[in-house]
Protein backbone atom coordinates (compact mmCIF):
# COMPACT_ATOMS: atom_id res chain seq x y z
CA UNK A 1 0.00 0.00 0.00
CA UNK A 2 2.72 2.48 0.98
CA UNK A 3 5.45 2.91 -1.61
CA UNK A 4 7.65 5.31 0.24
CA UNK A 5 7.68 7.32 3.51
CA UNK A 6 10.07 10.15 4.36
CA UNK A 7 10.41 13.42 6.22
CA UNK A 8 10.97 16.44 4.04
CA UNK A 9 11.58 19.87 5.65
CA UNK A 10 10.17 18.49 8.87
CA UNK A 11 6.96 17.32 7.24
CA UNK A 12 6.07 13.63 7.27
CA UNK A 13 5.22 12.48 3.75
CA UNK A 14 3.80 9.16 2.59
CA UNK A 15 3.63 8.06 -1.02
CA UNK A 16 0.67 5.74 -1.55
CA UNK A 17 -0.48 3.62 -4.47
CA UNK A 18 -3.36 5.14 -6.39
CA UNK A 19 -5.65 2.13 -5.86
CA UNK A 20 -5.27 2.24 -2.08
CA UNK A 21 -5.80 5.92 -1.36
CA UNK A 22 -9.41 5.62 -0.18
CA UNK A 23 -8.71 2.70 2.22
CA UNK A 24 -5.61 4.48 3.46
CA UNK A 25 -7.56 7.71 4.08
CA UNK A 26 -10.29 5.87 6.00
CA UNK A 27 -7.66 4.23 8.18
CA UNK A 28 -5.94 7.53 8.93
CA UNK A 29 -9.20 9.03 10.07
CA UNK A 30 -10.48 6.09 12.11
CA UNK A 31 -7.27 5.06 13.88
CA UNK A 32 -7.44 6.73 17.34
CA UNK A 33 -3.66 7.10 17.49
CA UNK A 34 -3.54 8.96 14.15
CA UNK A 35 -6.94 10.68 14.27
CA UNK A 36 -6.58 12.83 11.14
CA UNK A 37 -9.89 14.68 11.34
CA UNK A 38 -9.08 17.61 9.03
CA UNK A 39 -8.25 17.78 5.35
CA UNK A 40 -6.26 21.03 5.14
CA UNK A 41 -5.56 20.99 1.43
CA UNK A 42 -5.77 18.83 -1.66
CA UNK A 43 -4.08 19.78 -4.90
CA UNK A 44 -2.68 18.48 -8.15
CA UNK A 45 0.78 18.79 -9.66
CA UNK A 46 1.72 18.41 -13.31
CA UNK A 47 5.21 16.92 -13.74
CA UNK A 48 5.27 17.07 -17.54
CA UNK A 49 8.88 16.92 -18.85
CA UNK A 50 10.25 15.86 -15.45
CA UNK A 51 12.69 13.07 -16.16
CA UNK A 52 12.72 11.49 -12.70
CA UNK A 53 8.94 11.11 -12.52
CA UNK A 54 7.36 7.97 -13.94
CA UNK A 55 3.83 9.38 -13.99
CA UNK A 56 2.77 12.76 -15.21
CA UNK A 57 0.44 13.89 -12.41
CA UNK A 58 0.49 13.81 -8.65
CA UNK A 59 -2.32 14.45 -6.20
CA UNK A 60 -1.23 15.69 -2.78
CA UNK A 61 -3.34 15.53 0.39
CA UNK A 62 -2.44 17.61 3.42
CA UNK A 63 -3.93 16.24 6.64
CA UNK A 64 -4.06 17.57 10.17
CA UNK A 65 -5.20 16.14 13.48
CA UNK A 66 -6.77 18.85 15.58
CA UNK A 67 -6.66 16.73 18.74
CA UNK A 68 -3.18 15.20 18.43
CA UNK A 69 -1.74 18.28 16.63
CA UNK A 70 0.21 16.44 13.97
CA UNK A 71 0.29 16.69 10.20
CA UNK A 72 0.79 14.38 7.26
CA UNK A 73 1.27 14.74 3.53
CA UNK A 74 0.01 11.95 1.27
CA UNK A 75 1.20 11.86 -2.33
CA UNK A 76 -0.44 9.79 -5.03
CA UNK A 77 1.14 9.34 -8.42
CA UNK A 78 -1.38 9.50 -11.30
CA UNK A 79 -0.52 8.47 -14.87
CA UNK A 80 -1.83 10.49 -17.79
CA UNK A 81 -3.33 7.38 -19.43
CA UNK A 82 -5.58 6.75 -16.40
CA UNK A 83 -5.97 10.17 -14.78
CA UNK A 84 -8.49 9.12 -12.13
CA UNK A 85 -8.39 8.72 -8.34
CA UNK A 86 -11.04 7.58 -5.88
CA UNK A 87 -12.75 10.48 -4.15
CA UNK A 88 -12.20 11.07 -0.42
CA UNK A 89 -15.35 13.18 -0.01
CA UNK A 90 -16.83 10.32 1.99
CA UNK A 91 -14.00 10.59 4.51
CA UNK A 92 -13.54 14.36 4.62
CA UNK A 93 -16.45 16.38 3.15
CA UNK A 94 -14.01 19.28 2.69
CA UNK A 95 -12.53 17.40 -0.25
CA UNK A 96 -15.60 18.25 -2.36
CA UNK A 97 -14.49 21.64 -3.68
CA UNK A 98 -10.76 20.78 -3.66
CA UNK A 99 -11.38 17.81 -5.94
CA UNK A 100 -13.54 19.92 -8.22
CA UNK A 101 -10.68 22.42 -8.46
CA UNK A 102 -8.16 19.69 -9.32
CA UNK A 103 -10.56 18.39 -11.97
CA UNK A 104 -11.04 21.88 -13.36
CA UNK A 105 -7.37 22.83 -13.46
CA UNK A 106 -5.67 19.48 -14.21
CA UNK A 107 -8.38 17.23 -15.61
CA UNK A 108 -7.92 14.51 -13.01
CA UNK A 109 -11.19 12.62 -12.44
CA UNK A 110 -12.27 11.73 -8.90
CA UNK A 111 -14.32 8.55 -9.09
CA UNK A 112 -17.44 8.59 -6.94
CA UNK A 113 -17.45 12.37 -6.43
CA UNK A 114 -21.06 13.55 -5.88
CA UNK A 115 -20.83 16.67 -8.09
CA UNK A 116 -17.69 16.66 -10.22
CA UNK A 117 -17.99 19.79 -12.37
CA UNK A 118 -15.83 22.85 -12.93
CA UNK A 119 -15.53 25.21 -9.98
CA UNK A 120 -13.32 28.12 -11.17
CA UNK A 121 -13.90 28.12 -14.91
CA UNK A 122 -17.24 27.92 -16.74
CA UNK A 123 -18.73 24.80 -18.27
CA UNK A 124 -17.97 25.84 -21.88
CA UNK A 125 -14.25 26.20 -21.10
CA UNK A 126 -12.09 23.91 -23.26
CA UNK A 127 -9.14 22.17 -21.67
CA UNK A 128 -7.55 22.32 -18.22
CA UNK A 129 -5.52 25.50 -17.83
CA UNK A 130 -2.92 24.46 -15.24
CA UNK A 131 -1.69 21.56 -17.36
CA UNK A 132 1.80 22.43 -18.56
CA UNK A 133 0.83 21.80 -22.18
CA UNK A 134 -2.02 24.33 -22.05
CA UNK A 135 -0.61 27.32 -23.97
CA UNK A 136 -0.84 30.37 -21.70
CA UNK A 137 -2.12 32.57 -24.54
CA UNK A 138 -4.67 30.07 -25.85
CA UNK A 139 -8.05 31.63 -26.63
CA UNK A 140 -11.43 30.21 -25.65
CA UNK A 141 -14.30 29.88 -28.18
CA UNK A 142 -16.81 31.94 -26.17
CA UNK A 143 -14.45 34.90 -25.73
CA UNK A 144 -12.79 34.94 -29.13
CA UNK A 145 -9.41 36.10 -30.38
CA UNK A 146 -7.37 39.07 -29.31
CA UNK A 147 -8.05 42.13 -31.46
CA UNK B 1 -22.17 75.64 -28.72
CA UNK B 2 -19.46 74.70 -31.19
CA UNK B 3 -20.23 76.59 -34.34
CA UNK B 4 -21.50 79.81 -32.80
CA UNK B 5 -19.05 82.67 -32.28
CA UNK B 6 -18.48 83.85 -28.72
CA UNK B 7 -21.52 86.07 -28.00
CA UNK B 8 -21.20 89.30 -26.16
CA UNK B 9 -24.17 89.32 -23.83
CA UNK B 10 -24.32 93.13 -23.72
CA UNK B 11 -25.24 93.34 -27.40
CA UNK B 12 -27.22 90.14 -27.89
CA UNK B 13 -29.92 88.55 -25.85
CA UNK B 14 -30.40 85.74 -28.36
CA UNK B 15 -28.21 83.14 -29.93
CA UNK B 16 -28.91 80.59 -32.59
CA UNK B 17 -27.80 77.02 -33.05
CA UNK B 18 -28.97 73.81 -34.64
CA UNK B 19 -31.07 71.29 -32.79
CA UNK B 20 -28.30 68.72 -33.26
CA UNK B 21 -25.72 70.96 -31.56
CA UNK B 22 -28.07 71.89 -28.74
CA UNK B 23 -28.86 68.26 -27.92
CA UNK B 24 -25.18 67.36 -28.15
CA UNK B 25 -24.34 70.20 -25.75
CA UNK B 26 -27.00 69.01 -23.31
CA UNK B 27 -25.92 65.39 -23.53
CA UNK B 28 -22.20 65.94 -23.10
CA UNK B 29 -22.68 68.01 -19.93
CA UNK B 30 -25.15 65.66 -18.25
CA UNK B 31 -23.38 62.32 -18.35
CA UNK B 32 -24.94 59.84 -15.95
CA UNK B 33 -22.25 57.21 -15.56
CA UNK B 34 -22.43 53.59 -14.53
CA UNK B 35 -19.15 52.63 -12.83
CA UNK B 36 -18.50 48.93 -13.51
CA UNK B 37 -15.61 48.67 -11.06
CA UNK B 38 -13.89 45.29 -10.70
CA UNK B 39 -10.28 45.93 -9.73
CA UNK B 40 -7.51 48.29 -8.63
CA UNK B 41 -8.37 50.96 -11.24
CA UNK B 42 -11.33 51.67 -8.96
CA UNK B 43 -9.03 53.59 -6.61
CA UNK B 44 -8.09 55.94 -9.43
CA UNK B 45 -11.72 56.21 -10.42
CA UNK B 46 -12.63 57.23 -6.85
CA UNK B 47 -9.81 59.74 -6.82
CA UNK B 48 -11.09 61.26 -10.05
CA UNK B 49 -14.66 61.34 -8.80
CA UNK B 50 -13.89 62.99 -5.45
CA UNK B 51 -13.32 66.64 -4.61
CA UNK B 52 -9.64 66.97 -5.51
CA UNK B 53 -10.07 66.25 -9.22
CA UNK B 54 -13.86 66.68 -9.17
CA UNK B 55 -15.38 64.99 -12.18
CA UNK B 56 -18.54 66.99 -11.50
CA UNK B 57 -16.90 69.97 -13.24
CA UNK B 58 -17.52 68.08 -16.48
CA UNK B 59 -21.12 67.28 -15.69
CA UNK B 60 -20.31 63.62 -15.06
CA UNK B 61 -20.45 63.62 -11.28
CA UNK B 62 -23.59 61.56 -10.88
CA UNK B 63 -22.97 57.81 -10.82
CA UNK B 64 -26.11 55.74 -11.21
CA UNK B 65 -26.11 52.21 -9.94
CA UNK B 66 -28.76 51.09 -12.36
CA UNK B 67 -27.73 50.63 -16.00
CA UNK B 68 -31.24 51.66 -17.08
CA UNK B 69 -30.67 55.20 -15.82
CA UNK B 70 -27.15 55.73 -17.14
CA UNK B 71 -25.57 57.04 -20.34
CA UNK B 72 -21.92 56.06 -20.09
CA UNK B 73 -20.60 52.69 -18.98
CA UNK B 74 -17.25 53.08 -17.25
CA UNK B 75 -15.58 49.66 -17.30
CA UNK B 76 -12.96 50.04 -14.59
CA UNK B 77 -10.67 47.06 -14.02
CA UNK B 78 -9.86 43.59 -15.27
CA UNK B 79 -12.71 41.63 -16.84
CA UNK B 80 -12.42 37.87 -16.40
CA UNK B 81 -14.14 35.28 -18.56
CA UNK B 82 -16.69 34.67 -15.83
CA UNK B 83 -17.45 38.39 -15.54
CA UNK B 84 -17.85 38.79 -19.30
CA UNK B 85 -21.55 37.75 -19.53
CA UNK B 86 -22.40 40.11 -16.66
CA UNK B 87 -20.74 43.03 -18.47
CA UNK B 88 -22.60 42.19 -21.68
CA UNK B 89 -25.89 42.04 -19.82
CA UNK B 90 -25.25 45.41 -18.16
CA UNK B 91 -24.45 46.93 -21.55
CA UNK B 92 -27.58 45.47 -23.10
CA UNK B 93 -29.73 46.90 -20.29
CA UNK B 94 -28.59 50.47 -20.93
CA UNK B 95 -30.92 52.70 -22.96
CA UNK B 96 -29.77 54.49 -26.10
CA UNK B 97 -27.94 56.78 -26.52
CA UNK B 98 -25.11 55.04 -24.67
CA UNK B 99 -21.34 55.16 -24.66
CA UNK B 100 -18.62 52.93 -23.22
CA UNK B 101 -15.31 53.98 -21.71
CA UNK B 102 -12.54 51.38 -21.29
CA UNK B 103 -10.75 52.57 -18.17
CA UNK B 104 -7.23 51.20 -17.69
CA UNK B 105 -5.08 48.95 -19.80
CA UNK B 106 -6.79 45.70 -18.69
CA UNK B 107 -10.07 46.76 -20.25
CA UNK B 108 -8.30 48.13 -23.34
CA UNK B 109 -6.20 45.07 -24.23
CA UNK B 110 -6.08 42.71 -21.27
CA UNK B 111 -2.86 44.37 -20.12
CA UNK B 112 -0.28 42.04 -18.66
CA UNK B 113 -2.90 39.37 -17.96
CA UNK B 114 -2.19 37.29 -21.04
CA UNK B 115 -3.70 34.13 -19.58
CA UNK B 116 -6.62 31.73 -19.58
CA UNK B 117 -8.89 33.68 -17.25
CA UNK B 118 -8.84 37.27 -18.55
CA UNK B 119 -10.71 38.84 -21.44
CA UNK B 120 -8.21 40.37 -23.87
CA UNK B 121 -9.90 43.76 -24.11
CA UNK B 122 -13.59 44.42 -23.54
CA UNK B 123 -13.96 45.35 -27.22
CA UNK B 124 -14.10 41.60 -27.87
CA UNK B 125 -17.51 41.72 -26.11
CA UNK B 126 -19.01 45.23 -26.41
CA UNK B 127 -18.24 48.32 -28.54
CA UNK B 128 -15.95 50.89 -26.91
CA UNK B 129 -15.95 54.66 -27.55
CA UNK B 130 -12.95 55.88 -25.56
CA UNK B 131 -9.88 53.96 -24.40
CA UNK B 132 -8.03 55.35 -21.38
CA UNK B 133 -4.67 53.56 -21.06
CA UNK B 134 -2.56 53.36 -17.92
CA UNK B 135 -2.07 50.92 -15.08
CA UNK B 136 -3.91 52.57 -13.49
CA UNK B 137 -4.43 55.83 -15.44
CA UNK B 138 -3.76 59.05 -13.56
CA UNK B 139 -6.84 61.18 -12.84
CA UNK B 140 -5.61 63.79 -15.36
CA UNK B 141 -5.57 61.04 -17.96
CA UNK B 142 -9.13 60.04 -17.00
CA UNK B 143 -10.31 63.63 -17.32
CA UNK B 144 -8.60 63.85 -20.71
CA UNK B 145 -10.48 60.73 -21.79
CA UNK B 146 -13.73 62.17 -20.47
CA UNK B 147 -13.21 65.38 -22.45
CA UNK B 148 -12.50 63.33 -25.58
CA UNK B 149 -15.78 61.51 -24.99
CA UNK B 150 -17.56 64.86 -24.63
CA UNK B 151 -16.08 65.98 -27.95
CA UNK B 152 -17.29 62.77 -29.51
CA UNK B 153 -20.80 63.20 -28.08
CA UNK B 154 -20.95 66.80 -29.31
CA UNK B 155 -19.76 65.93 -32.80
CA UNK B 156 -21.96 62.93 -33.49
CA UNK B 157 -25.41 62.88 -35.06
CA UNK B 158 -27.91 63.02 -32.21
CA UNK B 159 -30.52 60.30 -32.41
CA UNK B 160 -33.69 61.37 -30.66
Amino acid sequence: MVIEAFVNHGEATVVVKKENVLVFAQGLKKDPALDFDMLIDLFGVDYLHWEDKADRFEVVYHLYSSRANHRLFIKVSVPESDAAVDTVTGVWPAADWYEREVWDMFGIVFRGHPNLKRILMYEEFRGHPLRKDYAYNQRQPLIGPRN
Amino acid sequence: MGKVAEPSLEKFSLLTTTLNDAIGWARKYSIFQYPFVTACCGMEYMSTACAHYDVDRFGAGFPRFSPRQSDVLFVVGTISHKMAPVLKKIYDQMCDPKWVVAFGVCTCTGGFYDNYATVMGIDTIIPVDVYIPGCPPRPENVLDGLMKLQDKIQAQKQEI
